[in-house]
């Protein structure tokens, strides 16, 4: 089917001019048409130009797609017909004031005023505190108990607030309300200094920080025209299947112990940090902050740290396997994880799931075989679907990675690895640009926008972490689940909250 | 008399430490050194020296709650035969008496959970509430079993001296089935996993902690040291039954019974340590087990033993 939809590679630079800008309708006809027949929202938002707001999608099929249109004041959601479109809508409403009629469910993201002093489409005051200041689902009859969680926590953990509607001991509905931790990143990031942009990057959500780096060190090289050498893109692959590595590493020990079984828990928390600790070998940061810059990174991988690194990954992986070994093949363990929190493919696919939480609902994208970037266009990367969809099957979808990404550093590492280092300076964006990047980050696809004006300053910074989709995901598997299964289901997606607050 | 005093001191003074092996063992199994042995008495300590919160919602029955159930704990410690020695009470039917000392200290814990009105604690009253209703089917099985062989419902007339090992010689075969049925109610009424998660902080899986959140300072040591005594008196009951031996050597009978206890302790710190907690619906017909274990056990008396 041809569409009126740009195709765009991923971290390729457009001119703006060349972005269809197309008249509402027929916007809202192709971005529709395409998300019916399968296609997904990678980014959705809208953004001042000059005068004027305007609308950009970006949406994915096999392709990247994008286009724009001028913004209405209001205008029927399309969450009516296309549940991915549902938060990217309420954010609109939210940011610009922007009203789409007929949203099941509009309410606001992260509780601010919009950017454009219009009145609030929410008709929130916010002079006033936030906590609980908002009309939840509700469920009624005599038997039904609300239960109200956070958004305080007994935990070291982020701030979320969840209602859950029960009947006994079964859910019937979570709704879940984030917002609390909003720092307002994209409008940091639109006004801020070169060289202050890789760390601001790397902060948007502390357990991704090479995710997010990527995706904004990609943006920039591609707006300057400036190609990181070979070896650089091999240490930022590696980089980020290390971050792949200890984050699953902890998601596996933490749903082991949220289930009471408690030698996985022990060992994965302390093979975790190992992981970190690579990443502190290689440049001098457990999360990795400070390694991505825009043309490179910051460190060269020495002969000496490639050969450590390369023993070390010898001397964990079988010790991962076992400890792999020892989670899955507890009979106690498996009872817990089976048939627990159960996403449907459907459903999945009409929420729009990315990541392991997608793939562990039968859907297959994963950006790094899908929209290969750095290294990846080089590596084989296996489809890792599994069917099932519940807890049993995020972990297991982990439990592959995790062998998958010790095998792609050790193919990676095996012969020295050379580059220029780059330190940050300041650059100048081409002007009236575009480019999108989207890189497949631990929880997901990460998508970072960089929209440039006449001058070269960053018109527009719009950041998606894939939090943003799965919350939804969480809610949906919770239905019908006990309540006392939640902290188990939660771990299975272990989502951001700040990546998602921005 | 004195013994039997000194033996109840002795049992609330130790009941943290046997504790606290528990924790040993699980940290062993998970490969870490774990915390002191003496970590309960430190976690007591710290916890008396401190102040209580009180919330303003609460009334007075959330004050009651940690001192009625450290009171029915160690006031059932004194019907218990401790090392085989006599307790300091005993009557003809005192273990129902017992049974529902214990049952008053559960009713004030979750009325002082009900107290705070939190959504929470209102969850874990309902759980605490449900699981025992089945422990005490199971009790009362196997007290009709005991009294089938020994004719008496008195703690005395099964543990002390010699009678626990010639229940073993009247009938040791149903006698497993209850030592198993001991257990899983030990598991079940002491919030151990299985059962229940002791060392989670997640509070929409616990059962008993989540009732005992809003509890600080003074009156969740009182808390404690109830939960620790209660862990002691199934422990001893099941030390006895597994141990039964005496012993003509002065102490002999003692270090039996420390023996038994230890071991015990060891196979819950094992058991919490080897499976995953289960599904909280699961989790009845787990303790329904130890019910249907018992009510085998005395049928086959009923046969067997005229």
């Amino acid at each position: 089917m041809s569409n009126a939809f740009l195709e765009v590679s991923n971290g390729e630079a457009i001119a703006r001019e060349k972005i269809v800008h197309l008249p509402f309708n027929a916007f809202q006809e192709n971005a529709l048409s395409i998300v019916k027949q399968g296609g997904k929202v990678v980014q959705y938002f809208g953004y001042k130009d000059q005068a004027s707001i305007k609308l950009m999608a970006v949406l994915r099929t096999d392709k990247l797609l994008v286009a724009t249109c001028d913004a209405p004041e209001s205008y029927p959601s399309f969450t009516q017909i296309c549940e991915p479109f549902h938060l990217f809508e309420r954010e609109i409403a939210e940011q610009f004031g922007i009203r789409p009629e007929g949203h099941p469910w509009l309410k606001m993201v992260r509780y601010h005023p919009n950017y454009r002093d219009l009145p609030d489409v929410f008709g929130n005051d916010y002079t006033k505190d936030i906590p609980g200041n908002y009309a939840y689902y509700q469920v009624d009859g005599d038997e039904i108990h609300e239960v109200a969680v956070g958004p305080v926590h007994a935990g070291v953990i982020e701030p979320g607030h969840f209602r859950f509607n029960c009947i006994g001991e079964r859910v019937l509905h979570l709704e879940i309300q984030l917002g609390y931790q909003h720092r307002a990143v994209e409008n940091l990031l639109q006004g801020v200094q070169a060289k202050r942009l890789p760390i601001l990057a790397e902060n948007i959500a502390g357990d991704t920080t090479i995710g997010h780096g990527l995706c904004m060190a990609q943006a920039v090289e591609a707006l300057t025209g400036v190609q990181p050498d070979n070896g650089a893109q091999v240490i930022r692959t590696i980089a980020l299947e290390l971050e792949r590595l200890a984050n699953h590493i902890g998601d596996l020990g933490a749903l082991s112990g949220d289930v009471a079984f408690l030698p996985p828990a022990n060992y994965f928390g302390r093979i975790r940090g190992d992981f970190l600790n690579l990443a502190l070998l290689l440049c001098g940061n457990r999360f990795g902050k400070g390694l991505v810059r825009p043309g490179g990174v910051r460190f060269p991988l020495s002969d000496d740290i490639r050969k450590t690194l390369d023993e070390r990954i010898k001397e964990l992986k079988p010790q991962v396997e076992h400890v792999l070994e020892l989670l899955f093949s507890a009979s106690t363990v498996r009872t817990r994880f089976e048939d627990c929190g159960t996403v449907s493919t459907h459903d999945a696919d009409r929420l729009g799931l990315v990541g392991p939480a997608g793939r562990a609902s039968g859907l297959p994208y994963d950006a790094r075989r899908c929209f290969p970037a750095e290294a990846y266009g080089r590596i084989e990367i296996p489809e890792n679907k599994k069917t099932s969809g519940d807890v049993y099957a995020r972990a297991k979808v982990r439990y592959d990675e995790v062998l998958q990404s010790i095998h792609i550093i050790q193919s990676l590492i095996w012969a020295p690895i050379e580059t220029e280092c780059v330190e940050t300076g300041s650059f100048d964006l081409s002007p009236s640009s575009f480019v999108v990047t989207v890189n497949e980050a631990w929880r997901g696809e990460v998508s970072h926008v960089m929209v440039t004006d006449e001058t070269g300053a960053i018109l527009r910074y719009k950041v998606k972490d894939p939090s943003f989709h799965n919350w939804n995901g969480l809610s949906m598997a919770l239905r019908d689940t006990g309540i006392s299964d939640f902290p188990l289901n939660n771990k299975s997606f272990n989502l951001s909250y700040c990546g998602f607050d921005l | 008399m004195i013994d039997s005093i000194i033996l109840w001191f002795l049992a609330i003074l130790t009941a943290p430490f046997f504790s606290a092996m528990i924790l040993k063992v699980k940290a062993f199994f998970g490969g870490k050194k774990g915390p002191p042995l003496m970590i309960n008495y430190y976690t007591l300590i710290k916890l008396f020296k401190k102040g209580s919160v009180y919330s303003t919602s609460t009334t007075v029955i959330f004050k009651l709650g940690p001192i009625i159930s450290l009171g029915s704990a160690i006031t059932v410690l004194m019907f218990l035969p401790i090392a085989g020695y006599p307790p300091i009470f005993s009557f003809n039917g005192d273990i129902i008496f017992v049974l529902y000392v214990m049952g008053l200290g559960r009713f004030f814990t979750i009325a002082a959970a009900m107290d705070t009105a939190s959504p929470f604690e209102g969850m874990g009253a309902a759980r605490e509430a449900y699981f025992p209703i089945i422990c005490e089917a199971t009790m009362f099985m196997i007290l009709i079993f005991f009294y089938r062989l020994t004719g008496h419902l008195q703690l005395s007339a099964y543990f002390t001296g010699e009678s626990p090992l010639a229940l073993w010689n009247l009938a040791g075969a149903p006698l497993l089935f209850i030592v198993m049925a001991f257990f899983i109610i030990l598991l079940t009424e002491n919030s151990r996993v299985p059962v229940d998660d002791p060392a989670t902080h997640l509070e929409l899986t616990m059962i008993h902690e989540v009732m005992v959140l809003d509890h600080s300072g003074p009156d969740l040591a009182l808390i404690e040291l109830g939960s620790f005594c209660k862990l002691f008196f199934y422990s001893t009951l099941i030390s006895r039954l597994i141990l039964p031996f005496g012993s003509s050597v002065p102490g002999g009978t003692f270090v039996v019974y420390i023996a038994g206890l230890a071991l015990v302790y060891l196979i819950v710190g094992i058991i919490e340590s080897v499976i995953a907690r289960y599904r909280m619906d699961k989790v009845p017909q787990f303790v329904l087990t130890s019910f249907a274990l018992a009510f085998f056990a005395t049928i086959i008396t009923l046969e067997f033993i005229k």
